[in-house]
């Protein structure tokens, strides 16, 4: 067997991958964030009675998930300044959010829209019997219980968009795949550093793991039975 | 079986010519699910005060019709007046205003105490504060003797506590007209007895009533008039005595017969 043993342990304990497993985190949250709010537009129109907008979300939702994540970066990158002749050209940060939000955004619609269908039509027409308002049945009843329902899936969202952030590796973006390829294209340390490439990914997807279980129980509110708290 | 219908509602016929002005007026009303004729020529006129239980087989259109009085379906022929005002897009909040409604189902909000559950449409639509909200909502619910549950998520609650709960929700709007959809039959048998008190206290407070319900000996206590309903028609009307002890039609005695003996 040939696993350096030492180097593995220096390089895992090392601070070598602590700013990219910074940049990780942030442009996940930056991204997720803006992800979730085009998500939230797309699903409630999805749901509302607006006609001609919501064949503009389908069209959206059905492109983007049609186009690999990594297709869509270099078209970030690179095909947007080519087609603007560079008049438009985000640096590779920009166009890495850009990336991962447009394409978030569109699985956070479907994801809103189930969430929102799966609430129970008992509830819309209890609101309509007491006379509610399109905009406060949806603030007040309708939201909050989609937004619990959808609550796990989105944490599967951020987990899968925390290991996407590896494919931003191709516009240069020094995070924790790009800095692997580094060192192992100068050492050749192949299996050492992406075991500790891949022990960080494992740490921060299931660091969120945590932070998603304290999400649900914070939104399990008067739904004891369910959630067995 | 007539052990159940034995209360006396003999001056009943008298009592509802008492009653006040027409506030539910409903004209030739005409509802189609597809090519499913739902409600056909229904025409019925409810006063102020009066108590009105619609009963019939199911699939007869019994939830159709109280589910068209507050515009939760729309009917497609004929006229639908409430208080003196027709039935329209545009009067439809105005309307759901004034007309509260039951459900079999309950429908709380779940994510919502009983308290806030009772609080958010007087806040939402009457424009309530807070406060005054709030003291309603405990008003009513201590009316339906559950003030003591406030604080609980309906989860919490047995099946009768939510369905008085959802009774005071209704409540809380203080609207002129009460709709009830069976509001017993998800019920647990021990459970029934309590929410028809809290309706029939309801009743004794003057409030005019509709209330789909196979609950006989509940529709003898208070009706004032019983709607049988039959394939989409009114196929029979009238005070419960008449209506139960000398059904007109085959339709409606075999009905009787089979809710009474089950
Ligand atoms: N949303 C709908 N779409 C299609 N058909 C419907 C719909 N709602 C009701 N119907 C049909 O209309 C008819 C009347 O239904 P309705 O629910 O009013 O009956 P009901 O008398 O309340 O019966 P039950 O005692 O079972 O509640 C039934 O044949 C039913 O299948
Ligand atoms: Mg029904």
């Amino acid at each position: 067997m040939n696993f350096d043993a030492d180097y593995f342990w220096n390089l895992l304990l090392s601070t070598r991958f602590l700013h990219p497993a910074w940049i990780v985190v942030w442009m996940v949250a930056v991204s997720m964030t803006i992800g979730i709010a085009l998500g939230a537009i797309g699903g409630i129109i999805m749901t509302s009675a607006i006609g001609p907008l919501k064949h503009v979300i389908r069209g959206y939702v059905a492109l983007i998930r049609g186009i690999p994540v990594l297709v869509q970066i270099i078209f970030w990158y690179n095909g947007v300044p080519a087609l603007t002749g560079g008049a438009i050209n985000p640096p590779p940060f920009v166009a890495g959010i850009i990336a991962l939000a447009i394409n978030e955004g569109a699985y956070m619609t479907e994801i809103v829209r189930s969430g929102i269908t799966a609430v129970e039509r008992g509830q819309r027409e209890a609101s309509q019997a007491l006379s509610l308002s399109y905009y406060s049945t949806m603030r007040r009843v309708i939201l909050p219980q989609a937004i619990r329902i959808a609550i796990p899936p989105t944490g599967n969202q951020v987990i899968n968009m925390i290991k996407n952030t590896s494919l931003l590796f191709a516009i240069a973006i020094p995070e924790i795949f790009a800095t692997g390829t580094n060192i192992f294209s100068v050492n050749f340390r192949y299996f050492e550093v992406i075991a500790v490439v891949a022990i960080w990914y494992i740490i921060l997807a299931n660091g969120y793991g945590l932070i998603q279980k304290a999400i649900e129980r914070r939104f399990a509110r008067g739904r004891g039975s369910l959630f067995g708290t | 079986m007539n052990q159940a219908l034995s209360t006396s509602t003999a001056s009943k016929a008298d009592v509802t010519a008492s009653y006040g002005d027409p506030v539910i007026e409903i004209r030739d009303v005409q509802k189609w699910f597809g090519s499913h004729h739902a409600l056909k020529d229904i025409s019925m006129t409810v006063r102020r005060g009066e108590k009105v239980v619609v009963c019939g087989p199911s699939g007869s259109g019994k939830s159709t019709l109280i589910r068209c009085i507050n515009g939760l379906e729309r009917h497609q022929g004929g006229t639908i007046e409430i208080e003196g005002v027709e039935l329209v897009d545009r009067s439809l909040r105005g309307i759901r205003r004034e007309v509260g409604m039951v459900f079999q189902s309950f429908n709380l909000f779940p994510h919502l105490t009983i308290l806030e559950n009772c609080m958010l449409a007087p806040m939402e639509s009457r424009k309530l504060i807070r406060k005054e909200a709030s003291e309603r909502a405990m008003e009513y619910l201590s009316r339906v003797r559950i003030g003591e549950q406030a604080k609980k998520y309906p989860s919490q609650l047995s099946g009768g506590q939510q369905q008085r709960a959802a009774i005071a929700r209704a409540l809380c709007m203080e609207p002129h007209i009460m709709l009830f959809d069976e509001p017993t039959s998800a019920l647990d048998p021990e459970m029934i007895s309590e929410v028809l008190d809290t309706m029939t206290e309801l009743a004794a407070s003057g409030m005019t009533m509709v209330c789909v319900t196979h609950e006989m000996g509940f529709a003898e206590r208070i009706a004032d008039r019983v709607v049988f309903m039959d394939d989409g028609r009114i196929a029979e009307e009238g005070p419960p005595a008449e209506l139960f002890r000398q059904p007109k039609t085959e339709r409606l005695s075999s009905f009787l017969q089979r809710i009474l003996t089950h």
